[in-house]
Parts: structure tokens; C-alpha cells; sequence
């Protein structure tokens, strides 16, 4: 079920949008303000009986209501109780409309921005040249803000301010027809001349407006340029325009300012004026008794009271405008020419692209008459495996994205089995063609999620279990209908194992780990995995494999006789190759107290060390250590890079170090404060014996440290038990990478071998077992970064090609979508993929010319035209554009 | 051997005999050591040249290659500085060196040697008169051979 937003165009005026979509609302929140104006009226009436009858009144004992007969004081009493609970009506009243105004202004927030960002996914892609996000995002984030706001209190409040404003004025001419005259005797000069200056200010705000987006998106540019930027020394220049935009805002702003508190200036005085007609007028009537004092004294209440609702009339139409100005302004922005048609965005179809690909006078215009792709006829019969080849600024790719209808066609059509592509909703697009550009965009998930991300066209399989859980999600749902959303649950699980082709999660990791392959990502993919972590209770079966490998990996170095590259961790021993940190703790830390670093300050630890009899030896090697630090380094500049690769002292730190060992030669080490103290323990935790060879860890200080390791673990507070993961031979190490748990030991230091062999042994283990999967599977879970950033431009567009094919496509789009790759990775690719593809049709426009061999079926572009078409053989003849751009390699 | 037995160690080694021990200090602590088991080689003849390395234990043999195959030219013991031409200029190796029994070395990594060269002069100074030596040498050598042959 769609709902409306997603079909419907946006409202060309706030008003419209706010009526179409919130009138119901609106309507509720009338008819409470309606029903709250008659409490209103009597709270106002009502210090008038008080002081007239009440405390003035003669006439004792009074009827009241329900025939009740009072005496004066209890009558006062009475009054002024009813007075209390209308002020608690009135503020009740009140309560009740804020909240009701305020929903409605947020749900109607919600549904502006849904629809803006539902728009924004529909704009065509040559739009996202001409705008930049820069501009767009602060459209849709904190400029629609204020616009929520409004739209909450767009009749709500001019019908209670103004209502209570009507009130009150009814109120003052029923007291007295002059002294409501007098009340009301300057808004018809308020009411004309405020609007006047208000426009000139609006235009002004909408300036502004404008004037923001365009600081916004250069900024947005400079991040963007940075590298170019620093490298063409231009920052100068680029402050120099900022600066300017900065002045432009100024020159807006102060101008709005200075107007704005000009109005308000001139509001104040003509509001002043008023009371000097009540108290001369009034008091006048008062003393020749034409008017009662209890009479006055209730208009001035009232007149107070006037002040509130006519400011809030004044500051609404002000807000009124404002928010206009935006909506209209935002709406121009979001609704540029060849959108992609809503129904077509979400529609659904069943059909399959299998069949002849044809192009018919295929046309695409740019810029109103660049042909990048003019008139291109051609077509295949299904299954076949075309390459496109072309200089660059042929028209290759574009044409790529005119059959991936990722562009529409300025003329001519795309047909697959005789139906037309331009009239198919993205259901079947999207679903039914695969396509990876050359520079393909990962989201910041991991890439297991961007790997199935061409499986989740919508959610297939509910995860709310509890009855809780899927009443929280009903709730959830309900409230995104309301306010015109879409009404999918993201939390729901939107794999579609049956697109790929495969019954569950287990089977799909498999064909991943297939696909991976054929891409030759697999190898990144395991290399990634060994680097992460599993959780051996979620994955209790994958972590005994691991366990069972870390056996035979002590085996097979043990075979081959190199059991000196690894040193295995032994509760026993001092290892030689971990830091003196690791040993003492003999375990991983899994939280941030029991990190190495922050050990020196951690009470159990200093604890431990001392029940050793460690802490001051340590403090004492740390004093070594700096020394020597000290004496290395200290004669370099700062910012020398030995700093951050050798050093264990920071250049920033080391004068700070200076002066601890000033301070030891001058009055001994118990001078030193805690905090010296505290520096210098944390030197020797970082010492590793082979690597830094400073020779301050000998026999009897490694048996120490091993006894105190000893103490750590004996006398480990309940509360820090799963702080740590202790090395244990025989269980799995959830915070340590799986690598580190195969090994379960430090490699040595220094052994030429251990780079190559090691890992080339892991590897072999690995899949002797059958566990190269399981690593697989933990490098899936890696985190690509924004953008992919983590991974290389090669393994991006792998990655790509490995999306593309996993929802196994009808027809395939490839555009230069492997050219990061190296030669001989790219033939490899290119044959794998030609093999997994075999009976699809496959449309490939190569960056290199000479991998079009392999093809079935060749198109030569030139200028947006094909000039050479046909099966390669046919075209490897002399004068060819075909030999031409083969022979160019 | 910890790094105060390093430094004596490149003291030795005419090339660095000049240098003050801070700096050998300096240059032993961000070298890294190495092992090497038998028959593993430290280099192969036309391998770019990318460290240098100081022998602290076991001995090398340096390869060259024969009609008759590899031959043995010269053994290196404990002490021997070798690969140094290939991190002062461009040039593959002109020999491999193997182990011969477990080797242990100093590997001086051309990127670090350079940084250092450039860091301190007076290390620039002691390489150039050690080379500056050895060209006397191999001058004086020519010598003598030319005139034993005419």
C-alpha cells in the first residue's frame, strides 16, 4: 500500500499542503479552541462580580446557583474558588491545543521531508550535476524545521489568539463602548503599516535564504577540493570568496535585524499609547461615576491580557510569511524536469528481461544539443555477450546508462523482448538488470549488507518476536501512515534468499563466497576476515572449527619444523614477543578500563603490582626507558616521523619526561607525584624484549612479571571477570582477531620467514579443515567505511561487479565497471564472469579495447554513433576502428 | 644481544666507526633484527637493492654465478657489513648472499639509512671518507696491477 506522498506531487502552497493532508486535524484543534473561548470569556467576567458583588457588594446573604444562599465571606470564597478552577480550565484547554497543534505540525514535518527525499531519489542524474548536496541537504534537514512549526499552529492559532483577542474586545465594549474603542484605536494603523515593512523584510529573508545555500555549498566544495586546494596554494583565494558570501550574509542580516526592530519598536510605542487613554478617559468616568471601578479594573486586566494574543496575531503573520517564503522555495528546488514518475519508482511487476535487446534510434541530448548518443540501432538476440569499445567521449557510457535505464532516452527506446523499458516500473528494472559503474558506490554497512543489497527490494521476512516487539512495530507503522511515510519495517529482514537463488542464509553465504571468486574479491575477503571477530556464542560451531585449527596449526609448525616463527602463549612462560603489558595480563581486554594504555591508572592492576612487589622495579625501568628515549630521540625535530614509528615517547611529551628525570636526579624517586608516576609505568608496559632490545627484562624480572600474572588472574574481582579474555589454549578468544586466536601466540620478531610462511600455513590449515568459509563469512562482517573508503578502488569495484551478480540479472550492464583492476585481474574477471553468465545477456563497455576478443557480439562507438558492429573476428580485418582501438593497447 | 652490544657492534664496522654512539644507538634501534635459517638467503643478485645488513651471528655465503652454476666466493662472518653499495645507490644486487649456518642480522633498511645520512652530516662525512678509502685502495690495487703487467 503506498501511500499518498508517494504518489502525489507536492502542493504548490503551504496552505493546500496543510489542508490536504492535515485538515481532520485542523478541524479537532478548532473545534477545542472554539470550546475553550466561553471559559475564557467567563474568567473574564469574573473579577468583576469579585470586587463588585463580592467585596463591594452590600446585598447579604446572596442566592447563588443551585439555590444556594451565602454569606459574604463564604460567597467571596465561593468566587474565587470558581476563579481558581477556570484558571485550571483555561490552562487545561491550552495544554490540550499546544499538544494537538504541535503533533499535527510534526507529523506534517515528517511527511514534507518524506517526500522531498522520496522526490530527491527520483531526480535525474544529470540533476545531481547541476545541484549539489551541499544545497540539498540543509533543504530537507533544518530548513523544513521551522516549517513544522507552522504548519501545527497555521489555524490553530489565529483561531485561539484571535479568538481570545474577539473575546476580549467583546468584552471591553460590553464594560464600555468608549474604553473598547479606545483599546482597538490604533490596530487598524498597526494592521496596515506593520505588513508593509514586514514584506520588505521577507524578501530580505528570502535572500538569505538563498545566500546560506550557497555558502553551504562551497564549503561543501572545499571539502570536497581540498587535495586541490593545498596543491595549487589557493586558500587564500578560496577565503577570499567565502569571505565574500560571509559579508553578503552580514549585509542581510543586519539590514533584516535593523528593520525587524524597527517594526518592533514601533509596535511597542503604539501599544504604550493605549493605557494613557484608559487611565485619562477611564479615570474621568470612574470619578463622574458613569463607570464602576470594578468595571475598570477588569478592562485593564483585560487590556493586559490584550497585549499577549495581538503580539502573537503580529508574530504569526510574520511566521506566516517566512514559512511561505520557504515552502515555495524548497518546493521550486525539488521539482526539476524529468523526474522519474512515482508509480514507476515503487511500482511492481513480475515480468522477466529475458529476450532480444534491441535499440531503436537511441538518442541522448545534453545541454540542450550535445548528442552524446545519437540514433543507435542495434540488437541481440538474448544470451548474448556484447562488448561496447570507444574512445572516451564516444558515447560508450552513456549509452550503458540508457540500457540500464538509468538516463532516459531523449529519443528512441529500449526494448527487451519487445517491452519497452522507458513504461517498467523499477520492480522489475531493478530487479531484472544488474549494473556496476567504475566508480561504484559502497554504503558504510558491511559488505555482507552491501553485497545483498540488490536482494532487499522489500521486506520479506518479519524478525518482531515478541508480542511486545511486534506491537511496538504496528505502533511504529501506524504513526509513518499517518504522516504519509512508507510503511515497510526497516528492522524486518529484506534478504530475498529466493532472488538469489537460494533457500536460506548458510546457502547464500555459500554462493557469495561463489560469486566473491568469480570476482576475485575472495582472497581480500579472508585476508579481512582474519583480522576480525567472531563471537563463539552466537557462532558456537565456527569457533570450535577455529579452536580445532589452532591444534593443527601447532602441529603443522611443529611438521615443519619452524616452531620458532610463532612463540605460543604459556601460562608458564615469559613470552618474549608480546609486550610486558600482554604478559602481565596474559589475556585480551575487552573493555576500555583493562586496555594496555589506560593499565597505569587502573586501581586492580596497580594492586596486583604491588602484591608482586613490581610496581616501583617497573616505575624504575620506566625511568630507563625514558632515558634512553630521551637520548634517541631527543635530538630530532618534532616532527620528525622516527617519532610516531619508534618512539614510545610522543615529541609533544618528551620535555614533560625531561623534567620527571630532572626531577628523580635532583631529589630522589619518591619526590615524583602520582602522576609522574603514573607516565612512567606506562613505558615498560609497551617493551617487547625481541623487538626493542633494551635489554631491561632479564630472567629473574620475566619469572616476576609471570608470577604476577599469576596474581592477576587468582585475584580478579567478580565484576571485572568479562573485562578480559585470558588466553586459554583450550577456548576460543572472542576479543582477539581470528588470526590471533589460530596462532594463539605472538610471531617472532625478526625471523625472515614468518611473513611468508606463517600466513601461507594459516591458509593451508584453513581450508584443510573446510573453514575457509567460516573466515569468509567474519570478512563479510567488515565495515566498508563512508563510501567504501575502507576498501581500494579495486575492491570497490568488485565488490560492485559481485552485487551486480549476485541477484543473478536477466541482463547485465557492466560500464568500465572493472578498470581499477590490474590486467591480468580484469582478463581473469571478465572470463569468470562470462562463464557465471553464460544464457544472459551481457551489455560490457570496456575500458580495454583488446578484452572485446572474447565477446560474441562487438559495438565500435565514435562520436555517440556505432560504427562498427558485429562478431569480433568479423572486425579484426585492417581499417578498422575495431583493429584500430585493439592495436591502440 | 640488546641494543648497548648492537652499538658496539656497528662501532666496529668502518663505515660507522666515525659516527657518535648516540647515533649508532638511534640507527640499532630502528633497525630491525633478523633470523635467517640455513639456506635461506638474505638476497638474490638482481634484486633491487632495499636494506643493508650487519651480521651479529652465524656466517653468509655470497654466491655468484658461474658457468659451472653457483660458486662460493667469499664467507662472511660476524661483523660483515654486506648489500651496503645497493642502499647508497641504485643498483641490483651484484651477488646473493645465503646462510650458511642460522643467521642473525641487522637489517638497515635503505629508507632509514638515507633519512639518517641526511639527518646528520657528520655520518655523511664518515661514509664518504670510507669510500673515499676504498677507492684509494681499489686505485692502488689497479696500480700495482698494471704495473705487473707491463
Amino acid at each position: 500500500m503506498p501511500p499518498d506522498a508517494l504518489n502525489g506531487e507536492l502542493e504548490p502552497t503551504i496552505y493546500r499542503f496543510i489542508l490536504r493532508h492535515s485538515w481532520r486535524d485542523q478541524i479537532v484543534v478548532l473545534g477545542v479552541t472554539a470550546a475553550s473561548l466561553p471559559f475564557y470569556y467567563y474568567s473574564l467576567d469574573l473579577p468583576k462580580t469579585i470586587v463588585n458583588e463580592a467585596i463591594l457588594g452590600k446585598e447579604f446573604p446572596q442566592k447563588w446557583w443551585f439555590g444556594l444562599v451565602l454569606d459574604q465571606i463564604p460567597y467571596l470564597m465561593a468566587l474565587c474558588g470558581l476563579f481558581l478552577a477556570l484558571v485550571f480550565i483555561n490552562g487545561g484547554f491550552k495544554y490540550a491545543i499546544n499538544v494537538l497543534q504541535n503533533r499535527t505540525g510534526e507529523r506534517m514535518l515528517r511527511r514534507l521531508r518524506f517526500s522531498l527525499y522520496s522526490r530527491l531519489i527520483r531526480f535525474p542524474l544529470g540533476h545531481f550535476k547541476k545541484v549539489s548536496s551541499g544545497e540539498i541537504i540543509p533543504m530537507i534537514t533544518s530548513e523544513v524545521e521551522p516549517l513544522g512549526g507552522f504548519i501545527g499552529e497555521s489555524f490553530a492559532l489565529p483561531a485561539f489568539q484571535g479568538g481570545q483577542l474577539l473575546t476580549l474586545l467583546s468584552f471591553m465594549f460590553i464594560q464600555d463602548p468608549v474604553l473598547g474603542a479606545a483599546a482597538v484605536a490604533f490596530y487598524p494603523l498597526q494592521g496596515y503599516v506593520i505588513p508593509r515593512l514586514q514584506r520588505k523584510v521577507n524578501q530580505l529573508g528570502k535572500r538569505r535564504v538563498r545566500t546560506v545555500r550557497v555558502l553551504a555549498d562551497r564549503v561543501n566544495e572545499s571539502t570536497a577540493g581540498i587535495c586541490e586546494i593545498r596543491t595549487n596554494d589557493a586558500a587564500r583565494w578560496q577565503m577570499a570568496q567565502i569571505a565574500k558570501i560571509l559579508g553578503t550574509i552580514y549585509d542581510i542580516r543586519y539590514e533584516i535585524f535593523q528593520r525587524k526592530f524597527f517594526i518592533k519598536f514601533l509596535n511597542n510605542f503604539i501599544n504604550q499609547l493605549t493605557p494613557f487613554f484608559f487611565y485619562s478617559i477611564g479615570g474621568y468616568l470612574v470619578i463622574t461615576g458613569e463607570l464602576s471601578a470594578g468595571a475598570l479594573v477588569a478592562v485593564l486586566a483585560a487590556y493586559k491580557d490584550l497585549a499577549s494574543p495581538w503580539k502573537e496575531l503580529l508574530d504569526f503573520y510574520q511566521r506566516k510569511e517566512d514559512s511561505r517564503i520557504k515552502y515555495d522555495q524548497i518546493i521550486e528546488q525539488f521539482a526539476p524536469d524529468g523526474m522519474l514518475e512515482a508509480r514507476l519508482q515503487l511500482g511492481e511487476g513480475e515480468a522477466s528481461l529475458v529476450g532480444e535487446l534491441a535499440a531503436t534510434n537511441l538518442t541522448l541530448v545534453e545541454d540542450e544539443q550535445d548528442r552524446v548518443v545519437d540514433g543507435v540501432t542495434f540488437s541481440v538476440p538474448a544470451g548474448t555477450h556484447v562488448a561496447v569499445i570507444g574512445t572516451s567521449g564516444s558515447g560508450k557510457i552513456e549509452l550503458a546508462m540508457l540500457l540500464a535505464r538509468l538516463v532516459a532516452p531523449s529519443n528512441g527506446r529500449v526494448t527487451v523482448g519487445g517491452a519497452d523499458l522507458a513504461t517498467m516500473p523499477l520492480g522489475i528494472i531493478g530487479r531484472r538488470i544488474g549494473y556496476a559503474g567504475a566508480t561504484p558506490h559502497l554504503f558504510a554497512v558491511s559488505l555482507r549488507e552491501n553485497l545483498w543489497y540488490g536482494l532487499k527490494s522489500k521486506p520479506v521476512r518479519d524478525t518482531a518476536t515478541t508480542e511486545d516487539g511486534v506491537r511496538r512495530r504496528q505502533a511504529r507503522l501506524a504513526e509513518a501512515r499517518r504522516a504519509g511515510n512508507i510503511d515497510l519495517d526497516p528492522d524486518a529482514d529484506w534478504v530475498d534468499y529466493a532472488a538469489a537463488g537460494v533457500a536460506n542464509e548458510a546457502e547464500l553465504i555459500e554462493r557469495t563466497v561463489e560469486v566473491l571468486r568469480v570476482v576475485d574479491l575472495e582472497e581480500d575477503v579472508y585476508a579481512l576476515g582474519l583480522r576480525g571477530r567472531l563471537d563463539p556464542e552466537r557462532q558456537a560451531k565456527a569457533a570450535e572449527g577455529l579452536l580445532h585449527a589452532r591444534f593443527a596449526l601447532a602441529e603443522r609448525l611443529k611438521a615443519e619444523k619452524i616452531t620458532h616463527l610463532v612463540e605460543p602463549f604459556d601460562p608458564e612462560r615469559y613470552n618474549q614477543n608480546a609486550s610486558v603489558a600482554e604478559n602481565l595480563l596474559f589475556g585480551t581486554p575487552m573493555s576500555p578500563a583493562f586496555e594496555f594504555d589506560a593499565l597505569p591508572s587502573n586501581a586492580y592492576f596497580l594492586e596486583v603490582l604491588d602484591k608482586a612487589g613490581l610496581r616501583e622495579d617497573l616505575i624504575n625501568m620506566g625511568a630507563q626507558v625514558a632515558e634512553t628515549m630521551i637520548e634517541l630521540f631527543a635530538g630530532l625535530p618534532p616532527e620528525h616521523e622516527f617519532f610516531e614509528q619508534f618512539s614510545f615517547i610522543s615529541a609533544n611529551d618528551l620535555p614533560e619526561y625531561q623534567a620527571i628525570l630532572g626531577r628523580i636526579a635532583k631529589s630522589g624517586r619518591d619526590s615524583l607525584r602520582e602522576e609522574d608516576r603514573r607516565r612512567l609505568l606506562a613505558l615498560p608496559l609497551k617493551l617487547i624484549a625481541t623487538r626493542h632490545r633494551l635489554g631491561l627484562i632479564d630472567e629473574a624480572m620475566q619469572q616476576r612479571i609471570v608470577e604476577a600474572r599469576r596474581i592477576f588472574a587468582r585475584d580478579l574481582p567478580d565484576y571485572a571477570r568479562n573485562q578480559i579474555a585470558f588466553f586459554d589454549i583450550g577456548s576460543y578468544n572472542p576479543a582477539a582477531t581470528l588470526q590471533d586466536n589460530l596462532l594463539f601466540g605472538k610471531i617472532a620478531y625478526g625471523e625472515a620467514e614468518a611473513a611468508t610462511r606463517i600466513p601461507a600455513l594459516i591458509a593451508e590449515v584453513v581450508k584443510g579443515l573446510e573453514l575457509r568459509h567460516i573466515v569468509v563469512a567474519v570478512g563479510l562482517d567488515f565495515n566498508v567505511g563512508t563510501g567504501g573508503g575502507r576498501l581500494s578502488m579495486a575492491q570497490r569495484q568488485k565488490a560492485a561487479l559481485a552485487r551486480a551478480l549476485l541477484k543473478r540479472p536477466d541482463l547485465l550492464i557492466l560500464n568500465e565497471a572493472a578498470s581499477a583492476l590490474d590486467g591480468t585481474a580484469q582478463v581473469k574477471v571478465v572470463r569468470g564472469i562470462r562463464r557465471l553468465c553464460e544464457g544472459k545477456t551481457v551489455v560490457w563497455v570496456l575500458q580495454r579495447a583488446g578484452l572485446a576478443r572474447n565477446f560474441d557480439h562487438v559495438l565500435v562507438m565514435s562520436d555517440g554513433r556505432i560504427v562498427e558492429k558485429g562478431p569480433p573476428g568479423e572486425l579484426e580485418r585492417s581499417g578498422t576502428l575495431y583493429k584500430t582501438l585493439v592495436a591502440a593497447e | 644481544m640488546s641494543l648497548k652490544e648492537e652499538v658496539e657492534l656497528l662501532q666496529r664496522i668502518p663505515f660507522f666507526a666515525q659516527i657518535e654512539p648516540a647515533k649508532l644507538k638511534l640507527l640499532a634501534f630502528t633497525s630491525e633484527r633478523v633470523g635467517f635459517d640455513p639456506g635461506q638467503v638474505l638476497f638474490k643478485k638482481g634484486d633491487m637493492g632495499d636494506a643493508a645488513y650487519i651480521i651479529i651471528e652465524g656466517e653468509a655465503e655470497v654466491l655468484v654465478d658461474t658457468a659451472g652454476g653457483a660458486a662460493v666466493v667469499a664467507t662472511l662472518g660476524k661483523n660483515a657489513f654486506v648489500g651496503e653499495i645497493a642502499i647508497l645507490c641504485d643498483v641490483p644486487r651484484t651477488a646473493t648472499v645465503r646462510a650458511k649456518d642460522r643467521v642473525v642480522a641487522l637489517r638497515i633498511a635503505k629508507e632509514l639509512f638515507m633519512r639518517l645520512v641526511t639527518e646528520f652530516p657528520q655520518m655523511a662525512i664518515a661514509i664518504m671518507r670510507e669510500l673515499a678509502h676504498r677507492l684509494e685502495m681499489t686505485n692502488q690495487r689497479l696500480r700495482e696491477a698494471l704495473s705487473r703487467t707491463t
